[in-house]
């Protein structure tokens, strides 16, 4: 029944009569033959040539006898030990440390693991009850700490500098302002801490005229803001997904970012069906985002229908009658999910990502109407607290002339802010001005100051991401430059002589340990104690005016919304975040979820609107316009895209499901100071975001030019085998057998069919792994969001290299894990068609309906993590010359690069396309100027995992150093493995348990039931390769209630 | 090397048993300090035994008291009758001390506070437990006359080393070359003699008509050359495929270290175990190179060299290498106190595995119990280290194909073990038969 689905990764997939390249795709590494002929052909020009035959040969043995000489010496190796060895510090045995993130858009209770002193890997606080997911750019964020871009000391007006002398000056400029009628501006991003807050106004305290002004780059301002009109306390409401039986989502990516992200596990947990239930998840929206891609029902429509939608939903539930037109099936979905809502009561949750008081209201409103079980207003999310208002006053006061200093910390302004030139304009008004930054970024650059800050990694602080919930964060390595913590700084200037950490201790156990050990609580790196409500100066400055107006009024105001034209939303990409970490190049180099592009941003846009601008890559032989070069690559066309009179050059992409009419642009790229060349990708599109509104009306325009993407949607695909996602609905789970819609693919055995696991089918010895441990590792595709923390995780671990968006282009990515997406429609693309040419004359609605099922206009997403399925009957090895690849009794496929010679059979014989090749030496190579080049950025290399070298073929190990070390533990502690003990690295950091790993040979294992699950099944089963990864069947709830 | 303990054992700093006692510094410090201010020897008693007294002292005072250095507490050699000239205090008086010295200093005993203030307000450990008999078999011991450490006999370890050494098989080639020579020399001159004789005599000395030469009789033979030249060639395969394999394996590497560490003296000598100082090799991967806070452990109070020398390696030798510790680590031998002022240490490291090898030190040492030895060789009897075993992969494979798992009384192995001798009827379950030469298991 699922398996007649046709899955595609493309939009030229879908067009049967060009389907050129993608076949070629599918079966050639390259497109077009190597050109021997280009440089063997020309006989002239060989015999010119001034190295003759005999020559090369020299050369050849020459530099052969040179190389195998240099190699009899082996070079002499120092081994430094510590005159003084810390107590705890044991070389060769990692440390853990619990501390908190809180870089001011990024919160979470994580784990450090460091190995001699050096944080490598972060990993997730099991002891937090609260935002102990790790998100892909928290993984990340260690390499941050070894950044060689940070800056090494501090800076007076661009020259190097010292901390006394800095700290003289300011406090002289302070004392100074303190009698003056000038304003001393403090403009940071959102700490959430309780003791910064305290600190902050002791020292407005003491300098009298003190605003504190927080920004948060890409800001919840407005959903704050009617919050705090509701409820009084600026914050956000909490929602815990697992409680509710409907999501309907308008515009809110409540699995990427929205509200400050975390939601994923929770939502995860309701997404896999128990006795027989699941969650059910519409979701309206204009850009393809990951909610969407995992909701059972997904309605693109543009920003203005989802205000009007939202406008609806409150009235069919709340009982306020607004006008407002929609087009027939959307008016028709808002009614269904109504009515599900309805039904649902307590059980339905109604979110929205829409920027504007009126929406957040009306939201607040219905979730309270519903008494949503989900919906929890009292645990408040503190992670953004960002005051939009408050900033453009303060620009609008620094350009005036008012504001006698800013000091500015965890913001980049001059990077992130719509009207930038005026902030520049302003900070030239101001007597003072100080960053407190890691880098010379954009606005540090213009400042008078920069005080170089240490990374959180090596910095003390403390935390309260959600109301009671606090956090602690310690040091994990000495500061490695000459640093000053900005806390460190103000406790300076308000005349104590404590260090932060000092001044935290003090301040917790006075205020919110209550009594409980300090100890514990930077043990455990979290508290659970009674919200605080500790004073705070932010800027709730009165004289702003403060919308407030009932709701009923929001959702009409909702309702009357009207545009014409393009309609673009502003939205941050999973792997960049605000851009704060755009030197990072594993986060440059991660896969957006859905586009599959690394290195870049573009114009996402619907494939109707984009023929008809102009702007799509007609598939073609002739290589100069193509949507792909011969190697592969995605091509792009470049539109000018003009918002309230800025215009950008941008390129475009091509996103199904993207709302026609509505375009997408995302945050965090175009950054041009403080990193590396290499990093310096995309475009800027904060100058688009006026008035901190994430929608904004567009004029679109085709441009010249030919953009080269670095899109790996089309690389190492599955070779045309289809039978790769199985999907069902929860109707047909329930009623129906497995066998039904999980088929097990059957062979024909002496005319008789048989299972292709059955014994007799199997053309191979079986591997004995009976005894001793048998690894499986479990990836449920229902519970898999597609944040990709795991692939970066995994990164991390395993110590793969970063090659950079032109290799990335030629295919040649290493990651291990990567995370395939499926686009897929109802049924076939064939009855698709007969589907639109039956719904013909049958009225609008259909007609609008069958447009919606157009397969690249709506289709539904699945995302399939895959690595390496450590085959028990692993193709690989046979065909490896060498026996370099061989396979362990624990189910593990081996890999030895030291025997490796680099034929590359085995990629070719793999049929999930998991091996990596080394085409160069990634790691002291200057030409892959990433971070494996210099000393600093090797620092986060993992010491138990080889740094591979050029010329071998790599792959997923199931993380065996760490099944290893497992074993090794139980083993020196003279005890069996505990259950669940095993973990690898993407099973660690996966958040919402879609990735379960463990020993089936351990009956107390999860995995072993996992392992046998109606919904289990392996990839390509009919190849009879038997892996040792096994899938769980996508089932969705289709079914309106 | 164990008579060492009696020829230099009367300087107890040799004596590493006071290893175990390094912390119970504070304790020790009275009692020496108790001893200082000890009475004349006008008072020694006849019966103390300045042996029982020695082995006393080794155990309860040397971690801060030498016989004749200030260390962590004042010298005392000849303690009680300096007390008893310099301060006049009696032996009753070092009973109370040793016993109970915060309780003399309580009484405001002039004296005892000044030696207190002296040594920084460093508390004398009171020990109870001497009886007044201990006491004195200890200043017997102190008041024994300093004995010079005899210096080496150069001439019996230069004839020794001349034994061991190819000295004397140099002077007998010699002679035999120089035999030979004369041989000749005579057959040639007897020839000489010989021939005249004909040639006076008249003799006619057969020609021998020269056949043809041999060489040449070897290049026209075709097939000898090709039996020969595959022979050559086959030898020569064979030598070059052994240097071959000797390329990256550096048996018998033995670096000059910065600091002579002489593991004969610490582990042969002293008998400390190897996981003393190695002591991650029980829990890591690595054994560790030892901080030089580890050294200082004994080294704090033994800061000279007392045991057996040898021309090369004598006293100053020994001497100037602690010297060279206590440079690296900082620590001022007069003052008794860091400076602060430290120089890590560059080792050249011995034990070099390629980065693709993963091996665990606590998976051999502590799980499987093996001695250190077996890898490293007889490390205590190496004045300088060298890499014992070769380290190849083929080394690795060897040991793990015979070595049986010591599965007892580890309950990770208890099921495995059971199930696997039910399977394959084993009695052994070696490295192997657990997977031990599996690729991945060492290369990831």
């Amino acid at each position: 029944m699922s398996s007649n689905k046709k899955y595609w990764k493309s939009v030229e997939e879908l067009n049967e009569n060009n389907s050129f390249m993608i076949e070629a795709l599918k079966h050639k590494e390259f497109v077009e033959e190597i050109p021997v002929d280009e440089f063997l052909g020309d006989k002239d020009t060989l015999e010119s040539s001034s190295t003759t035959r005999r020559d090369f040969l020299k050369y050849v043995g020459f530099s052969t006898a040179a190389a195998t000489l240099a190699a009899c010496e082996g070079p002499v190796i120092k081994s430094i030990p510590y005159v003084v060895q810390p107590e705890q510090i044991i070389p060769g045995v990692a440390n853990y440390y619990a501390t908190t993130i809180a870089n001011g858009y990024d919160f979470a209770s994580i784990l450090v693991k460091t190995r001699e002193g050096r944080p490598i890997k972060i990993e997730n606080n099991s002891l937090a009850t609260s935002n102990n997911g790790a998100n892909a750019r928290i993984h990340a964020s260690v390499l941050d700490l070894y950044d060689s871009n940070r800056i090494t000391g501090h800076k007076k007006k661009g020259e190097d500098s010292s901390w006394t002398e800095l700290n003289n000056d300011i406090v002289q400029k302070l004392s100074e302002l303190k009698d003056s009628s000038k304003t001393i501006v403090l403009l940071t991003q959102t700490f959430a801490s309780p003791s910064t807050s305290k600190l902050i106004s002791e020292f407005a305290t003491k300098y009298n005229n003190v605003r504190h002004v927080v920004y948060d780059a890409i800001s919840e301002s407005p959903a704050v803001e009617a919050f705090e009109n509701k409820y009084g306390e600026r914050g956000l409401a909490n929602y815990d997904f697992s409680q509710a039986s409907i999501i309907v989502s308008v515009g809110a990516d409540f699995l990427g970012d929205w509200q400050g992200g975390g939601f994923d596990a929770g939502y995860a947990k309701g997404r896999v069906p128990k006795h027989g239930k699941m969650s059910r998840h519409i979701q309206f929206e204009s850009n393809m985002s990951l909610s969407g891609a995992k909701a059972d029902k997904r309605v693109p429509l543009t920003p203005t229908q989802q205000k009007v939608v939202l406008a609806k939903l409150y009235s069919k539930i709340v009982g306020s009658a607004v006008s407002g037109i929609l087009p027939a099936h959307i008016e028709q979905a808002v009614d269904k999910a109504a009515s599900e809502l309805i039904k649902a009561g307590s059980n339905g949750v109604v979110v929205t990502g829409i920027q504007d008081v009126n929406a957040q209201s009306v939201v607040l409103g219905i979730n309270e109407k519903l008494s949503s079980k989900a919906f929890d207003p009292s645990t408040i999310i503190k992670t953004r607290l960002g005051n939009d208002k408050a900033v453009t006053k303060l620009v609008a006061d620094m350009k005036s002339g008012t504001i006698g200093a800013i000091i500015m910390s965890g913001v980049n302004p001059m990077y992130t802010l719509p009207n930038a030139s005026d902030f520049a304009q302003g900070l030239k008004n101001v007597d003072l001005s100080v960053a407190f930054s890691m880098k010379e970024d954009e606005t540090s650059s213009l400042t008078d100051y920069i005080a170089a800050t240490p990374h959180y990694l090596e910095s003390w602080g403390d935390t309260e991401l959600t109301k009671g919930q606090f956090g602690l964060i310690q040091p994990a390595i000495r500061p490695l430059f000459d640093t000053k913590q900005f806390q460190d700084a103000l406790l300076l200037w308000n005349g104590s002589n404590a260090t932060y950490h000092d001044y935290i201790k003090r301040n917790w156990e006075e205020n919110i340990l209550n009594g409980s050990s300090w100890n514990q609580a930077l043990h455990d790196g979290i508290f659970v104690g009674n919200g605080s409500n500790s004073e705070s100066i932010e800027d709730t400055v009165e004289d702003l005016e403060r919308t407030t107006l009932n709701i009923n009024a929001a959702a009409r105001n909702l309702a009357s919304a009207t545009s014409n034209g393009f309609e673009l939303t502003l939205y941050p990409k999973t792997g960049m975040g605000d851009g704060q970490q755009a030197n990072n190049p594993w986060l440059q180099e991660f896969p957006d979820p859905l586009t599959r592009a690394t290195w870049d941003n573009y114009l996402t846009m619907s494939e109707a609107d984009a023929k008809e601008l102009g702007l799509f890559l007609e598939e073609s032989t002739f290589f100069t316009e193509a949507r792909h070069d011969a190697d592969g690559g995605l091509n792009g066309k470049y539109a000018n895209i003009t918002v309230n009179g800025v215009t950008i050059k941008v390129p475009v992409m091509v996103q199904p499901g993207q709302s026609k009419g509505s375009v997408g642009l995302s945050f965090g790229y175009g950054r041009t100071l403080g990193l590396k060349t290499e990093m310096q990708t995309g475009v800027n599109a904060y100058p688009l975001y006026t008035n901190f509104n994430t929608v904004q009306n567009i004029t679109i325009e085709a441009t010249s030019g030919k953009h080269k993407f670095a899109c790996i949607q089309l690389h190492n695909t599955l070779m045309g085998r289809g039978d790769i996602i199985h999907e069902t609905t929860l109707e047909i789970f329930n009623s129906e057998d497995h066998r039904k819609w999980n088929p097990m693919p059957q062979v024909s055995k002496d005319h008789k069919m048989i299972d292709v696991t059955s014994p007799g089918a199997n053309l191979w010895n079986e591997f004995d792994s009976s005894i001793g441990h048998h690894f499986n590792l479990s990836i449920d595709l229902n519970a898999c969001t597609g944040c990709g923390a795991c692939v970066i995780a995994c990164h991390a671990e395993n110590n793969v290299p970063v090659v950079g968006k032109e290799e990335m282009r030629k295919s040649r990515d290493m990651h291990w894990l990567r995370i395939d997406r499926y686009y897929s429609s109802e049924d076939t693309f064939i009855n698709d068609d007969e589907k639109k040419d039956d719904s013909k004359g049958l009225g609008n609605t259909l007609i609008a309906f069958a447009e919606l099922e157009n397969p690249s206009a709506n289709p539904q997403v699945a995302f399939q993590p895959i690595m390496c399925q450590h085959c028990n009957h692993a193709p690989c090895e046979t065909v490896c010359p060498v026996a370099a690849t061989s396979h362990g009794r624990q189910g593990q496929n081996h890999m030895a690069y030291n025997r490796c010679v680099g034929t590359r059979y085995c990629a070719n014989n793999c049929p999930y396309k998991v091996r990596r090749f080394n085409w160069f030496l990634y790691n002291g190579n200057d030409e892959f100027d990433f971070h494996m080049n210099d000393d600093l950025g090797r620092m986060v290399i993992n010491p138990d995992v080889v740094v591979r070298s050029r010329g071998v073929m790599e792959k997923c190990s199931l993380c065996i150093q760490m099944t290893q070390k497992t074993i090794l533990d139980a083993k020196r502690d003279g005890r069996e493995v505990r259950p669940n003990e095993f973990l690898t690295a993407c099973s660690a950091a996966c958040n919402s348990g879609a990735m379960m790993f463990g020993d089936i040979n351990n009956k107390k294992d999860d995995i072993v039931a996992l392992k046998d699950d109606d919904r289990a099944y392996h990839l390509l089963e009919s190849v009879g390769t038997k892996p040792n990864v096994v899938y769980q069947t996508i089932v969705r709830n289709t079914k309106e209630a | 090397m164990k008579k060492s303990y009696q020829s230099f054992g009367d300087n107890s700093i040799n004596d590493m048993r006071q290893v175990t006692y390094r912390n119970l510094t504070t304790r020790l410090l009275f009692l020496g300090l108790l001893f200082l201010l000890t009475f004349s020897t006008s008072l020694f008693s006849q019966d103390a035994d300045p042996v029982k007294g020695k082995a006393l002292f080794n155990v309860n005072c040397a971690a801060c008291h030498s016989l004749d250095k200030k260390i962590t507490g004042p010298p005392l050699r000849g303690v009680e009758a300096k007390l008893s000239d310099e301060q006049g205090l009696d032996r009753d008086w070092i009973y109370a001390w040793v016993r109970n010295s915060p309780a003399v200093l309580k009484s405001g005993d002039t004296y005892a506070n000044k030696i207190f203030e002296e040594f920084n307000g460093t508390a004398m450990t009171p020990m109870p437990q001497l009886s007044d008999e201990d006491i004195d078999n200890i200043l017997a011991y102190t008041a024994t006359e300093k004995v010079i450490p005899p210096t080496p006999d150069l001439g019996t370890i230069g004839a020794t080393q001349s034994v061991e050494g190819g000295i004397s098989n140099e002077i007998i080639l010699g002679a035999l070359a120089i035999l030979f020579m004369l041989l000749a020399i005579g057959l040639y001159l007897v020839n000489k003699t010989l021939r005249r004789f004909a040639v006076a005599h008249a003799v006619e000395i057969p020609v021998v008509e020269k056949s043809t030469p041999l060489w040449q009789a070897f290049v026209k033979n075709q097939f000898l050359l090709l039996v020969t030249a595959i022979f050559f060639l086959l030898t020569s395969g064979y030598f070059a495929f052994g240097y071959m394999m000797q390329i990256g394996v550096d048996q018998g590497y033995q670096p000059v270290q910065p600091i002579h560490f002489s593991h004969k003296i610490h582990a042969g000598d002293n008998k400390i175990d190897c996981k003393y100082c190695h002591s991650s090799a029980r829990v890591s991967k690595t054994s560790g190179i030892p901080s030089l806070n580890v050294c200082m452990n004994c080294h704090k109070s033994i800061y000279e060299y007392n045991g057996e020398t040898t021309a090369e390696y004598n006293k100053e030798f020994y001497d100037s290498e602690i010297k060279k510790l206590y440079a690296a680590v900082g620590w001022d031998d007069d003052e008794q106190q860091y400076t602060g002022e430290t120089q890590p240490v560059k080792w050249t490291r011995i034990h070099n595995l390629p980065d693709f090898v993963y091996y665990n030190h606590s998976q051999h040492v502590t799980v499987a119990g093996l001695e250190c030895q077996i890898c490293h060789g007889p490390v205590e009897e190496m004045e300088e280290v060298y890499q014992y075993s070769p380290l190849t992969m083929n080394w690795c494979l060897e040991c793990h194909k015979k070595t049986n798992i010591k599965t007892e009384g580890n309950a990770y192995y208890t099921k495995i073990h059971e199930e696997l001798s039910k399977k394959y009827d084993l009695d052994k379950f070696t490295v192997r038969d657990n997977g031990g030469l599996e690729c991945g298991k060492c290369h990831y």
